[in-house]
């Protein structure tokens, strides 16, 4: 770059900068247009004023805070507060309402579906699936068979304290390993499995069967009932409907009686709040199998 | 005014003069470069434009116009119109906080939102039409921006008088008296704003309450926040950008030469009468000369600055006040009047050449124009007269798609969403139809209601609906997914309404067929 005396345009008085480049390449000295300068030096006063007021500079340990100590994690705290706030009026409500009479209130039951289904997804879902469909070993909520009854207060009772859980109030009963601790003999299994299989209907052998009945009568029925149609008290499956948790297989059937059965739920009484086990209550209720 | 034409050129801005000088026997192409290597202004200051009053027809039509226009944009909000007990009383009134958009009898919900696109169709393609027939109309005399200058102009000359005085106002030194003026004609257009922008927000809340709230300073933020920007834009752009607005940011200008052809109406200064121009002096002949004396009424008028005897142009919006000006002058020399008149290309250039052209309205490009808004406003009304006031809109359940009963019956799960567009509270029953043996449970609906639900007044409800089918029933349904419908029915009324739907069952599982078969062998 060379400098020179600045060329000047004809008829509009421009001047070069003085500058040439390459011996020939020369700048015309056209400022900016004023409205665009001053917007910028007035964006430069403006940077300057958020630098003062806003969190704007990384220091060693930390950041500058900005003198209205502004800061995007306390506005998210906030909105989540005032969202439970607004939440309070329900919240309060459902403490205090009677299980059977939310479903008749439309503004406690949408509020109370709504609350339950969030607090399902994150707290529920990974054993019992996102839409309560179960999976083997898992009981789908959606059905009208319950283990350990399916009104709202026996599902309410069954979240707050768990199925063999460690709290202190659990539902809590135990298949007894017939296989396993050599109750039964290994044809005896057999027979009692074709059994049950018969009792909801399944293909079975009629003379195995025969042979099972009385093994279930000495065995099982104390729990599942003279007739296997179980006992919610202690959570004792009914063995005559078309719902198995474990598989209705002669082999899955096999192995239930072999090595017992027993899931495990957690007590979520410690772990969610009152109205929040209300809420699931109710949505689980409302799944379409409460009774 | 800045013209857009190409800087003009003087002979020796040639650099290359020789080139005049072509071989002989070469013919030499009749061109001029646009953007010459000239020196040029960038950036022009605007010269101040002031527009005399003119009289006559077309500024009596303006006048009504403006009348009309300002009319409707503020008086609409006030009227009432009786829907009913649940409902606003206001005959047009955008809902935004109930997502409803009322207008006299029609109310239209959010996703019937298409109505209003069809309107929007309908509009441009009417504008289309008009523009091919007579050209900026829309621009001349409704365009909200063309009423609004208008009336900031008549403020001004109320406050500063007509042209001349206004040009000496702006020469004198600031003093009492200047400042008196200027300052009541800022004042008047900024309370023009203000009275835009509050009937601007007339239309989103309730007239009489806003009204209310907006005096006792209870109304809400956003009132006096559109309020403001309207106030500033009609301020900024009706009184203080005026012709810039239609120059510079409007993008009509540029579209409308697409529609407009020779066969359309434009203002335009008839050269082959009015040339040669010159001044005439009173019993001077008329032989041998044009009509047009060169008094520069036309430019005198104009709100864009132009003179329209350089023809048709970018700038001009066909307000057609020169028309009123020139046709003044004609009376006063006693020449006939419309040297300056709506008038076609292709009559202009027959009547040159000795000949005459009717004008051409029914043409392909205004037949076709006519022909789009025909069917889009048929298909706006077929759609409008098959709007039902009552829908169902139906949602299977993903996860499940079935559940299975104990049993053994198949249910399987619906959102479903109610819409009732009655200005009236409703019972509606839900049932199904094609299915054998199903029955439907309605969740937070009580079973002694038999599938009766309430809807109220002009909302929406959405329930859980589940359907299930006995088992004996349930195997006569050979697919895996049977279609049938949810039936919606008013009791009171007779209407119905239903959504197909489908209902699925397991599929048969072919492993579940392999161990049925081992099953066999085993016995």
């Amino acid at each position: 770059m060379s400098s020179e005396k600045p060329l000047v345009e004809e008829g509009t008085g421009v001047t070069t900068t003085g500058h040439v480049w390459d011996d020939d390449i020369r700048e015309w000295n056209k400022p900016l247009p004023k409205w665009w300068l001053y917007s910028f030096y007035v964006c430069i006063l403006i940077a300057m004023v958020m630098w003062y007021l806003y969190p704007s500079w990384p220091t060693l340990n930390g950041y500058t805070k900005g003198s209205l100590g502004y800061s995007q994690r306390a506005t998210v705290a906030g909105e989540i507060a005032a969202a439970r706030r607004g939440q309070d009026a329900f919240r309060k409500q459902l403490e205090s309402a009677p299980l059977e009479q939310v479903k008749s209130n439309p503004e406690l039951l949408r509020f109370a579906m709504a609350s339950g289904a969030a607090s399902f997804q994150t707290n529920c879902a990974p054993c019992h699936g996102r839409g309560a469909q179960g999976a083997i070993g898992y009981p789908n909520l959606n059905d009208d068979d319950w283990l350990w009854g399916g009104t709202i207060a026996d599902i309410e009772q069954t979240l707050l304290y768990g199925i063999r859980s460690d709290h202190k109030d659990t539902r809590v009963s135990q298949m007894p390993k017939f296989g396993t601790d050599k109750i039964l003999k290994p044809d005896e299994i057999d027979a009692a499995a074709n059994y049950v299989a018969s009792l909801s209907k399944l293909p079975s052998d009629a003379d195995k069967a025969k042979k099972g009945a009385a093994i279930y009568a000495e065995q099982c029925a104390a729990c599942h009932g003279p007739e296997g149609r179980g006992n919610t008290e202690l959570g004792a499956p009914n063995l005559t409907d078309g719902i198995w948790l474990y598989g209705s297989s002669p082999e899955q059937i096999r192995q239930s009686i072999e090595t017992g059965r027993g899931g495990m739920m957690p007590a979520w009484s410690g772990r969610l709040d009152k109205t929040t086990i209300k809420s699931l209550a109710v949505y689980v209720h409302s799944l379409g199998g409460g009774r | 005014m800045t013209s857009l034409k190409p800087p003009e050129l003087k002979p020796n801005d040639f650099i290359h003069g020789e080139s005049s000088f072509s071989a002989p026997g070469i013919a030499r192409d009749d061109v001029e470069a646009v953007n010459r290597a000239k020196p040029r202004e960038f950036y022009a200051p605007r010269p101040a434009i002031y527009p005399k009053q003119a009289h006559g027809t077309f500024r009596r039509i303006k006048w009504i116009v403006m009348a009309v226009t300002l009319g409707i944009y503020y008086a609409l909000p006030w009227i009432r119109w009786n829907r009913g007990p649940d409902l606003p009383d206001q005959a047009v009134l955008i809902d935004l906080e109930h997502n409803r958009y009322f207008f006299f009898f029609l109310e239209i919900w959010p996703q019937e939102f298409y109505y209003i696109t069809g309107l929007l169709i309908v509009s441009a393609l009417g504008l289309f039409l008009f523009t091919a027939v007579a050209g900026r109309v829309w621009c001349g005399y409704t365009c909200p921006q063309t009423v609004w200058t208008d009336l900031m102009i008549a403020v001004e000359r109320f406050w500063q008088g007509d042209r001349n005085e206004r040009i000496r106002l702006d020469k004198q030194p600031w003093g009492a008296v200047k400042i008196f003026k200027k300052g009541m004609t800022h004042l008047s257009w900024l309370l023009i704003g203000l009275a835009t922008g509050g009937a601007f927000v007339f239309f989103f809340r309730d007239a009489p309450t806003l009204a209310a709230e907006l005096v006792t300073g209870t109304a809400p933020e956003s009132a006096y926040f559109f309020m403001g920007i309207f106030a500033l834009t009609t301020y900024v752009l009706g009184g203080l950008a005026r012709e810039q607005v239609c120059i510079y940011m409007c993008p009509w200008p540029r579209i409308q030469g697409a529609m407009t052809d020779r066969h359309t109406l434009l203002i335009s200064y008839r050269p082959e009468r009015g040339e040669p121009r010159g001044p005439h002096k009173k019993n001077d002949s008329w032989d041998g000369r044009g009509d047009c004396i060169d008094c520069q009424a036309c430019i005198a008028v104009c709100p864009t600055g132009i003179d329209i005897r350089d023809g048709s142009q970018l700038e001009c919006i066909q307000c057609a006040l020169c028309i009123d000006a020139c046709n003044d002058i004609m009376t006063k020399v006693g020449r006939p009047a419309n040297l300056i008149t709506y008038d076609t290309v292709a009559k202009q250039e027959a009547k040159a050449a000795g000949l005459h052209e009717p004008f051409r309205p029914v043409r392909p490009r205004t037949i076709l124009y006519t022909g789009a808004l025909v069917v889009v406003s048929a298909i706006m009304l077929v759609a409008w007269f098959n709007r039902t006031l009552l829908e169902i809109n139906v949602l299977h359940d993903r996860n499940p798609p079935y559940v299975q009963l104990s049993d053994g019956s198949v249910r399987n799960g619906y959102t479903v969403k109610l819409l009732n567009k009655r200005p009236e509270p409703r019972t509606l029953l839900l049932e199904t139809e094609g299915l054998p043996g199903a029955m439907v449970g309605i969740i937070g609906v009580d079973p002694s209601e038999h599938g009766h639900v309430h809807v109220p007044t002009d909302e929406l409800r959405e329930v859980r609906v589940l359907v299930s089918v006995p088992p004996a029933e349930a195997a006569k349904l050979g697919a895996s997914s049977t279609p049938f419908w949810l039936v919606l029915h008013d009791s009171e009324n007779g209407t119905h309404t239903k959504r197909a739907a489908k209902f699925q069952i397991p599929q048969p599982r072919h492993d579940n067929g392999h161990e049925k078969e081992d099953n066999h062998e085993r016995h």
